[in-house]
């Protein structure tokens, strides 16, 4: 079972954090993540408001039941499961096809980003993600799992 | 995750100066919050006193109430964060930034002390020698802060006059990742204030307490304790003439 990768995406379809784990997903530029970011965030927005009409007035009364967009992308050779916070920023998880227990690393994930970057005086929100004990606790939580 | 004992919202004494602790006052802990207006404030003396919504003051507690309380990291955690932001935005470096969180702890530890003798099973008088002083601040004092003793306290081999406490996972800079350009920056500079208001509260003058953060040896990224920090307690001369005289008399 691999982790390939995480990118992480600001309210704004920004890209603040990407990472790599392990070697076997084709790298892509700088720029094309970039624009991968931008364009995912687009098309979550997209199937947002896909969401069928009977859903919906029920899903203005409860912010649980809110329409949330696209969830995975499956490839023959990988997955890629997001996570939408509260706020809106997007967790984007490269796996492999059969990767279990995503949904538990994905929590996971947010919270070393709430304990490490949230909870970090030099961060500035929305902006790209430098801490080192994120980096940190990540590698050591994707390590213990592989 | 065993949480900290509280750090603030203790006993006795008067409720710190809005200029220690950079707490944004709520509307609710003005007298009269709703009739009064900006212009009338002025007229209430700047005593610090706060009155709460049930005009009970903290005089009106129990001074053992929060004995045992505990507060949420987190919650800690973003209270520290404002007031490193605070700070910052006053302060040209980090030298100086740390030096405004060192002043910003120092009353915390001149009320601690104090209190926690006061809490202690048979209240000792103030400690009048360097080491009963150091053991009160490495056990009640941390125990009271952080729910755990500190890990090491040291006397400096080259300065008589320096002593070092050291602390394998400073609560205060558990979450924070020091930026590149920030340099050596520790945010132990606030407990370090903290450690210089209980020796001074205990008439124990220091030149300075400082806050290093020392990787373990062997790899600072792969060391087992990556955020340790030994605080650095400078006693004045007079101190250490003193400490002599009652030796001798001893």
């Amino acid at each position: 079972m691999v982790v390939f990768a995480l990118l992480i995406i600001n309210k704004a379809g920004g890209l603040i954090y990407n990472r790599e784990f392990h070697s076997g997903l084709n790298k892509l530029s700088s720029n094309d993540l970039l624009i991968l970011a931008g364009t995912f965030h687009g098309v979550h927005a997209i199937t947002r408001s896909l969401t069928p009409h009977r859903w919906l007035p029920e899903s203005e009364s409860s912010p649980a039941g809110k329409a949330t967009g696209i969830e995975v992308l499956e490839s023959s050779t990988f997955r890629m499961q997001c996570f939408q916070t509260i706020t809106g920023t997007k967790f984007l998880l490269f796996t492999e096809p059969h990767q279990p227990n995503i949904d538990a690393i994905l929590r996971r994930i947010y919270e070393l980003y709430a304990d490490y970057v949230m909870k970090n005086p030099f961060y500035t929100v929305e902006m790209p993600i430098r801490c080192e004990k994120f980096d940190r606790g990540l590698d050591g939580f994707v390590k213990a799992k592989a | 995750m065993a949480t900290p004992h509280s750090l603030h919202h203790e006993g006795p004494q008067k409720p710190p100066p809005s200029t220690t602790l950079p707490l944004r006052q709520h509307p609710q802990q003005q007298p009269q919050p709703t009739q009064q207006t900006v212009q009338a404030l002025p007229v209430q003396p700047a005593t610090g006193l706060r009155y709460p919504s049930s005009k009970k003051t903290i005089y009106d507690r129990n001074i053992n109430r929060s004995k045992t309380a505990e507060l949420s990291r987190a919650a800690f955690a973003y209270l520290f964060i404002e007031m490193i932001g605070y700070a910052q935005r006053r302060v040209k470096g980090v030298a100086d930034l740390e030096k405004r969180l060192n002043e910003a702890g120092q009353p915390l530890g001149h009320r601690l002390l104090p209190l926690l003798l006061h809490r202690l099973p048979s209240p000792p008088p103030r400690p009048t020698r360097i080491l009963p002083l150091l053991q009160f601040i490495t056990t009640t004092l941390w125990r009271h802060l952080f729910g755990r003793p500190a890990d090491t306290l040291e006397r400096s081999a080259a300065n008589a006059a320096e002593y070092m406490i050291s602390d394998n996972e400073p609560l205060v800079s558990q979450y924070i990742s020091v930026p590149r350009e920030m340099g050596n920056f520790n945010a132990g500079a606030f407990v370090a204030g903290v450690i210089e208001g209980v020796c001074v509260g205990a008439g124990f003058e220091v030149e300075g307490v400082t806050a290093h953060g020392v990787a373990e040896q062997g790899g600072g990224e792969g060391g087992m304790w990556p955020g340790k920090t030994v605080f650095l307690i400078r006693f004045c001369a007079g101190v250490l003439e003193r400490e002599e005289g009652l030796g001798k008399g001893m």
